[in-house]
């Protein structure tokens, strides 16, 4: 059973281990450029998950072709893949402003160590 | 008439655009356009408004002219009506109150803050107006994405606290895009009639579960239920007013609403109340969100601090009454929306205007205030009395409903809650309120350390008194909206909300 069960499943198994990572840096790391490296994988593994889901075997890219017709089981479905390309959008408009929020953070305390932030506020109250 | 729903965000996206380029020239111009964008947008919203509630029927509009299952709809029904009406209206409030505010807390920042608030109030309308639950997530983007922009101008930590919203913000926005997906690869469409329509046979698909499952979480991350809400006081605490001023009464509260909308309009009735058990978790997880924020707000000394950690008790009404899963119930809920919106937002402008006359943020330091700022701190009075609760401000028929709702659910421990926590919300309101009404010359040792605490003040040349008319007309207009929607409630109830929660039966 494990191995047909993994066989079909590996894409989804593969893209849980990915989500998993990034939950992991974003949580769990002190670092905040590991967090936003985290926060990244995260995002990705969700596009992954959007283009494995439209996939279809043997169906081509969805533009038209005339041999093929207007059969849709010919073509792979583009709405995921439209989602995904304005998923990305926002997830760059995020990332772009994180790492700008994090200049500016390490500017103000010379640290990216999210406990030596913290413990830097204290002391300038 | 068919357009207005489109309206509403296009109005404001253009005015963000524009209030950008002309600010570059002239920060006035920009000013004047981002406030053009909001008052017109306001305007179409009450005419929009008023349209609904005639007709009884909702105003659809398909996106670029593609027909809804396939293109984006907009979708102005009367829970959306009630709450653009109320975004934009908080949000002219605000902007007529931001330039002295912006002038005085964050100099020079102020060419980039007028878009951002024109863009936070176009994301927050279009996510109420959107018919799509893909285009909602594309919303909720916009509208964080201004959020942090306008939060990070803060003070010194700003950047930081900033910066761990943004995370937990990405988090919520991917768990509910996760959610999407396993939606559409379930129903294969996007459209949130169409989900309506089609997901009654999908009951008991795992996949649609999970869907429900993830969007909620993502939602209820943004809307900082609690445990999910331990961003929100370093945010508060750093945020400018006037981004204070408009992401604690409106922003939580869209995401609230769009739960909202998913427990009503998309996933079919009893998804949320039986399959899966996440109405009854909210309202729990609400109950204890509203003992542990107002009793973390009697320990704060920081004035926003405590309004931060009173927001977490009080977005956990709204919380409550999706709980409660019935008419009576919600209608409280949402009614607590608007009340809450104009009762936050009336002392955050507040504190903004406190704190422009004389610097002071942390509640031991507001003694005397109630001698120097006479008719501001009357309108404190009238926001506190709202919170918690006192006849005839709104703050009172809101919880009075959820009461109703909680008697009619035979659920005691919740009724219990709104009655304790309304005395904890006394508590903390009229510790402040003692404060600032007490003579500052009745205890002499403390009026000269007073004294000397005044010379060590970096702005010494405060005005006195009242704060001018461009800050303090906002503020007696929430404080009017408190005591008139109290007033009125009955007509908002009776024109909108009887209609909004009529799939819940009775």
């Amino acid at each position: 059973m494990t191995i047909e069960f993994f066989a079909g499943r590996y894409p989804y198994i593969l893209i849980a281990v990915l989500m998993g990572i990034g939950l992991y840096g974003m949580t769990m790391k002190r670092n905040l450029l590991k967090k936003i490296i985290g926060m990244t994988i995260f995002q990705t593994s969700i596009y992954l998950f959007f283009i494995q889901g439209a996939n279809k075997s043997g169906a081509t890219i969805p533009v038209y072709l005339e041999e093929l017709g207007t059969e849709p089981t010919q073509y792979m479905n583009p709405l995921p893949q439209v989602i995904v390309l304005t998923a990305i959008v926002v997830g760059v408009a995020i990332t772009g402003v994180a790492l700008a929020l994090l200049l500016l953070t390490y500017k103000r305390y010379g640290s990216l160590d999210e406990e030596v932030i913290l413990r830097r506020m204290r002391e300038s109250g | 008439m068919s357009q207005i729903p489109a309206l509403i965000p296009t109005l404001l996206l253009l005015a963000a655009l524009l209030s950008l380029l002309a600010g570059l020239k002239s920060q006035r111009a920009g000013y004047f356009l981002a406030l053009m964008g909001a008052g017109a947008s306001f305007l179409v919203s009450v005419l929009g408004l008023v349209e609904v509630v005639s007709s009884g029927q909702a105003i659809r509009y398909a996106m670029g002219g593609w027909i809804p299952p396939i293109g984006i709809e907009f979708v102005l029904d009367h829970l959306a009506a009630y709450m653009t009406t109320l975004i934009t209206f908080i949000g002219v409030v605000v902007f007529i109150y931001a330039p002295r505010s912006l002038h005085f807390e964050s100099p020079g920042k102020a060419t980039f803050a007028y878009p951002s608030m024109a863009l936070l109030i176009a994301g927050l309308a279009g996510m109420t107006l959107t018919g799509d639950v893909f285009n909602l997530y594309v919303f909720l983007e916009i509208a964080a994405l201004a959020a942090y922009a306008l939060l990070a101008i803060g003070e010194r930590g700003g950047p930081f606290a900033t910066l761990r919203y943004l995370l937990i913000g990405a988090a919520g926005g991917g768990f509910y895009l996760l959610g999407v997906g396993f939606l559409y690869f379930s129903a294969g469409t996007l459209n949130m009639a169409d989900l309506s329509g089609l997901l009654p046979e999908l009951m008991e698909n795992r996949a649609v579960m999970t869907a429900a499952a993830l969007m909620v979480v993502g939602l209820a991350l943004k809307m900082a239920l609690f445990p999910m809400h331990f961003w929100m006081p370093d945010v508060y605490h750093n945020a400018p007013t006037v981004a204070a001023g408009l992401i604690a009464p409106i922003m939580t509260k869209v995401s609230a609403y769009a739960i909202i909308r998913l427990f009503l309009d998309v996933f079919p009735p009893g998804f949320f109340t039986e399959t899966l058990p996440i109405t009854a978790t909210i309202g729990w997880l609400s109950a204890a969100g509203i003992l542990y924020g107002s009793i973390l707000a009697i320990a704060q000394h920081d004035y926003r601090r405590m309004l931060a950690y009173s927001s977490v008790g009080q977005i956990a009404y709204v919380g409550l009454g999706i709980g409660l899963a019935n008419p009576i119930g919600l209608i409280g809920g949402l009614l607590h929306i608007v009340n809450h919106a104009l009762m936050k937002g009336l002392l955050f402008l507040i504190g903004g205007a406190v704190r422009l006359r004389t610097g002071v943020t942390r509640i031991p330091d507001m003694k005397g205030l109630g001698r120097s700022m006479p008719w501001t701190m009357y309108a404190f009075v009238i926001g506190i009395l709202g919170m918690v609760g006192i006849p005839p401000t709104a703050g009172f028929f809101s919880k009075f409903y959820l009461l109703l709702g909680a008697v009619e659910a035979g659920a005691w421990i919740w009724f219990a809650v709104i009655i304790v926590s309304s005395l904890l919300s006394a508590v903390y309101f009229f510790r402040v309120t003692e404060m600032i009404f007490r003579d500052p010359g009745e205890d002499p040792a403390e009026t000269s350390r007073e004294e000397g605490g005044e010379k060590d003040e970096t702005t010494p040349d405060h005005p006195q008194g009242d704060p001018p008319a461009s800050m303090f007309i906002p503020i007696a207009i929430l404080a009017a909206g408190v005591i008139l929607v109290g007033v009125f409630n009955f007509v908002i109830i009776s024109a909108l909300l009887e209609r909004v929660v009529a799939p819940l039966g009775g």
